[in-house]
């Protein structure tokens, strides 16, 4: 086990002060280290103690964390003592500052906003500053890794994966501005917002069973984060581009048996499946499929871009390094909507790539 | 050859929030080669948190609203400490830089007629934050993610800085940096370098700041020559959740108070009401009747006090609850659940209802929060011209939060995202035309390289030395106790003492394991960081004699004339580095044409 660390010399609040400090002591990893009881603060309207005192048996908190690299790893057990309305992050942080000083995590708000902190507890993808011990069962909690990511170490994965996929989305491509500018009505935009308030956690990509238990599927399947992040791009009022045979031919869409894996672990509780990826199939239907509007292309011009532009603009993105955890950063071609507002060629419906739909 | 790796490029901006984005954006759309360094991933920056809006004086909503009454507001919220220019152009330029960011596809909120409706925010004196529900941060950094992505910028993300390259003239000429992943360096060479690294907050122990917020581009423009300024002047969010402890600190957002919510003593009493001052209060309410009328015409009442200036609210927080009027652990009561209805709350304000229910197991809709001060934010930074957000020493630039003036001794809300978008962008053009117009190939120079690699892999040679942890916890708390809301001058000179003791420590960190990311090591990196601010921070609180915005001394606690025609500057001279002296002194402000002088004094 590893040494206590001395403990921190408590720290008197000066008179007058309006924030009483409260130093944490470190120890407390065995039993055999008893812990030293606080003092109690004086200040009025301030709050209790933040230790149980000492007691004969304490209330304890078991984190069972794999720890390991890309070459292997085990679960490891860390025990402490419990204290009063803490999430996981927060016991993470009393091991490492403990116990584990190296136990790699990957963190930054500790308030469900950056999605940063994502891991599977109990076996089910969760934000480690969003579950609170009390609502999990008693017992050790086991926390490991997002497991469709490679390991980088311990809880920490190589998502570079999503980051990959990003580049490959065509951009909001909107017509200039009328005088006065934009307009859009609230309910027109309410559908796109629902998405946008995605905090790319990716615990939808890391549960969804075509990548995650198929690792060959990842260069043809775009996941579900995606999925709502076209969604959003069809469905804004001002978009111009047209991403629907992209999405069928390159993005995987047809891969997805909506088993809804996504909507149950969204942190935001995005309708993921209903609201984006099953409307987005059945418009990626209508432009495929049905014979009345594919003639309407042929004849009618339209607003939108052709939909093939799409396709191959992603072929020539295809193996574009991006965004290097390791030194891989490599822009790649940008592809930016002209301001002509074209929208785009006959587009040939002679598409060569296999047909997933 | 050198044996790390390195990369070249015109431009780096250093940090991807909002700024830096908006920076690396820019610079890529006049044609350099550009290259973004960030700490966290892409797209996580602590952007991300900001809830309340984007202020921006477009006139959606209050058609008598201009920049002149923005600029008017800001200043008037800054206690007059601010640079004139910076206010002025920000005022001007942040209604274009909105609808930029609609162009680019960022989804706002709407009026009736379908135009970007605008929120009422305290401090300004029309409704005019652009926003998306109470996640604007996110729906602006993620638009700014998407485009410079379509751009095709180079990332580096999860790629810690750990100090500016200077030229033999002292011109910034790159960063040494380390990948966390693996641990190993990497070095930039750059023609111009722009700092966009945001806040400082995790030198306190309660603050609203991400893990990242540690103020490495404050410390390495300080390490570099760099003027700072207005370094004692530190926001703290009136209201910040107390309870539990897991999530003290963390914001409740102002969008609580605009939307109905208001202020209450452990009695009840709607307290702000006996704290408005002088200067407010021809335009504050002074009757809850009047108060409550006002949220739904303003015209023909006076705002309520709950929605004063951030620093008058939190001081008499911090007040009631000194006095014993204080929630059972440590807070005010902010109640809207009397107030508005509970479909109404849901609507309006759904990540706050969120977060109070599932860390808290508070339901807002039927009982108050607990909320008290918490550090939220930077006044001070890194001193810039207003018009290309160069710093002191050439080649260096910075933008957002991590640079100073913009907002004087005290920010208002809504201010900090349309600062990141209108000198985000200026700094991107003002590297851009530096870098276009600087002669030769910046060269990174291998010793010095060397010597700061060695700096910070000394941690793994030292057996038995101090925990970076521990170190960290013990400036955090005495920055809390010693450096806070209320400051006093026996206690700065115990703090300085203090720090000086925790830099000598700091020599002798120790860490265990390997490079590869390990947090202990990534913590003991950003000691040096923590360590240089928190000295500025006291040293400039020591030195301001007064009590103004922001910043409150019980020792001093008006403000003073003299004072306020000043900026405390600080900076290293011959000696650089988280161990050497830091000099501060006052200099003038620069001086405000008549025009806006005469706009200052007229009334709204």
């Amino acid at each position: 086990m590893a040494d206590a660390l001395p403990a921190s010399t408590p720290v008197a609040p000066p008179p007058g002060s309006p924030d009483p400090v409260v130093v944490t002591d470190a120890t407390g990893e065995t039993e055999e280290v008893p812990e030293e009881p606080e003092a109690a603060l004086e200040s009025p309207g301030e709050h209790p103690v933040d230790y149980l005192p000492a007691a004969e048996e304490e209330p304890t908190v078991t984190l069972r964390v794999w720890r390991g690299d890309p070459a292997g790893g085990d679960l490891v057990d860390y025990t402490l003592p419990e204290e009063e309305g803490e999430v996981v992050l927060d016991v993470v942080h009393r091991i490492q500052a403990s116990l584990a000083p190296d136990l790699a995590c990957r963190w930054n708000c500790k308030a469900g906003k950056c999605g940063s902190c994502s891991a599977e507890i109990n076996g089910k993808p969760r934000l480690m500053c969003m579950t609170r011990i009390d609502d999990l069962p008693e017992g050790p909690i086991t926390v490991t890794p997002m497991r469709t990511f490679p390991i980088v170490r311990d809880l920490v994965t190589d998502v570079s994966f999503n980051y990959e996929v990003a580049t490959r989305v065509p951009a909001f491509a909107p017509a200039p501005p009328p005088p006065g500018g934009y307009r859009m009505s609230q309910v027109d935009v309410e559908r796109g917002q629902e998405f946008r308030k995605c905090i790319e956690c990716f615990m939808c990509q890391d549960v969804c069973h075509v990548i995650r238990d198929h690792e060959d599927n990842k260069p043809d399947y775009a996941g579900p984060r995606f999925f709502i992040r076209f969604a959003e791009l069809e469905m804004h009022p001002l978009d111009t581009n047209d991403r629907r045979e992209l999405l069928r031919q390159r993005m995987g869409l047809g891969l997805c048996n909506i088993t809804k894996c996504c909507t149950e672990v969204c942190p935001e509780h995005i309708k993921i499946t209903d609201n984006g990826i099953i409307p987005l199939k059945e418009r990626v239907v209508d432009a495929s499929y049905d014979p009345v509007a594919w003639i309407g292309r042929k004849i009618i011009r339209r607003t939108k871009r052709a939909p093939d532009e799409a396709v191959e603009w992603s072929q020539e993105r295809a193996g574009a390094g991006v965004l290097g955890q390791q030194g891989d950063a490599g822009g790649g071609v940008a592809w930016v909507p002209g301001a002509d507002g074209s929208d785009g060629s006959d587009g040939s419906d002679g598409v060569e790539a296999p047909d997933r739909s | 050859m050198p044996d790390y790796e390195q990369h070249r490029y015109d431009v780096i901006v250093i940090g991807a929030g909002g700024a830096g984005l908006r920076a690396a954006i820019e610079a890529k759309l006049q044609g350099r080669s550009v290259a973004l360094v960030c700490k966290s991933l892409l797209g996580k920056a602590h952007t991300v948190m900001a809830e309340g809006g984007v202020a921006a004086a477009m006139g959606n909503v209050y058609p008598e609203d201009n920049w002149r009454v923005h600029f008017r507001d800001t200043m008037r919220g800054g206690k007059y400490l601010n640079h004139w220019r910076m206010a002025e152009l920000h005022a001007q330029e942040a209604p274009d830089r909105v609808y930029e960011l609609e162009a680019w596809g960022a989804l706002f909120d709407r009026t009736k007629d379908g135009r970007i409706t605008q929120r009422d925010f305290g401090g300004h004196r029309y409704a005019r934050l652009a926003h998306v529900g109470d996640r604007t941060g996110l729906e602006m950094i993620r638009t700014l993610q998407q485009k410079a992505v379509s751009l095709g910028i180079d990332v580096f993300m999860e790629c810690k800085v750990l100090r500016l390259l200077t030229d033999a003239d002292g011109a910034v000429s790159g960063a040494v940096c380390y990948w966390r992943p693996s641990g190993e360096t990497v070095v930039f060479e750059a023609k111009a370098t722009v700092l966009a690294t945001g806040s400082i907050g995790r030198s306190y122990l309660y603050t609203s700041n991400s893990w990242e917020s540690t103020g490495d581009g404050h410390a390495m423009a300080i390490w570099a020559g760099a003027d700072v300024i207005e370094m004692e002047c530190v926001q703290f969010h009136p209201t910040g959740m107390v309870w539990p402890l897991s999530v003290r600190g963390l914001l409740v957002t102002e969008g609580v108070r605009g939307d109905g919510g208001t202020l209450k003593n452990n009695e009840g009493h709607r307290f702000m009401f006996d704290y408005i001052p002088e200067m407010f209060r021809a335009e504050t309410a002074e009757s809850e009747e009047e108060a409550d009328a006002w949220y739904d015409d303003h015209a023909n009442h006076r705002r309520t006090p709950d929605l004063l200036p951030r620093d008058e609210v939190a001081r008499a927080i911090n007040t009631e609850v000194k006095a014993g009027r204080g929630t059972p652990h440590g807070g005010v009561y902010l109640d809207i659940a009397s107030r508005r209805s509970p479909e109404y709350i849901r609507r309006r304000l759904p990540s706050m209802y969120h977060q109070f229910m599932e860390l808290a197991g508070v339901d807002i809709t039927a009982e108050a929060m607990e909320v008290g001060p918490t550090c939220h934010y930077m006044m001070g930074g890194v001193r810039v011209n207003p018009e290309t957000q160069e710093a002191t020493v050439p080649g260096l630039f910075a933008a957002g939060e991590v640079a100073g003036g913009m907002h004087g001794a005290n920010r208002l809300g809504g201010n900090s995202l349309s600062d990141l978008l209108v000198f985000g962008r200026r700094a991107g053009l003002g590297a851009s035309e530096f870098a276009e117009a600087r002669a030769g190939e910046p060269v990174a120079d291998p010793a010095q390289v060397d010597a700061v690699v060695a700096d910070a892999v000394g941690a793994f040679e030292r057996d038995g030395g101090e925990s970076p942890y521990e170190l960290h916890h013990e400036l955090q708390t005495t920055m809390q106790s010693l450096v806070g809301i209320i400051r006093t001058g026996s206690e700065l000179e115990e703090a300085l003492e203090r720090l000086s003791e925790l830099r000598e420590r700091a020599e002798k960190m120790a860490v265990s394991g390997g490079r590869a990311y390990n947090p202990a090591w990534n913590l003991a990196t950003d000691i040096p960081s923590l360590l240089t601010v928190s000295t500025a921070i006291a040293q400039g609180a020591l030195a301001r004699r007064e009590s103004r915005g922001a910043h409150t001394r019980d020792d001093y606690p008006l403000p003073d004339p003299e004072l306020g025609k000043v900026n405390f500057v600080q900076r290293q001279t011959a000696e650089r580095g988280f161990t050497a002296p830091i000099h501060v002194g006052p200099e003038p402000l620069p001086e405000m044409p008549q025009e806006l002088r005469d706009l200052l004094e007229e009334n709204a």
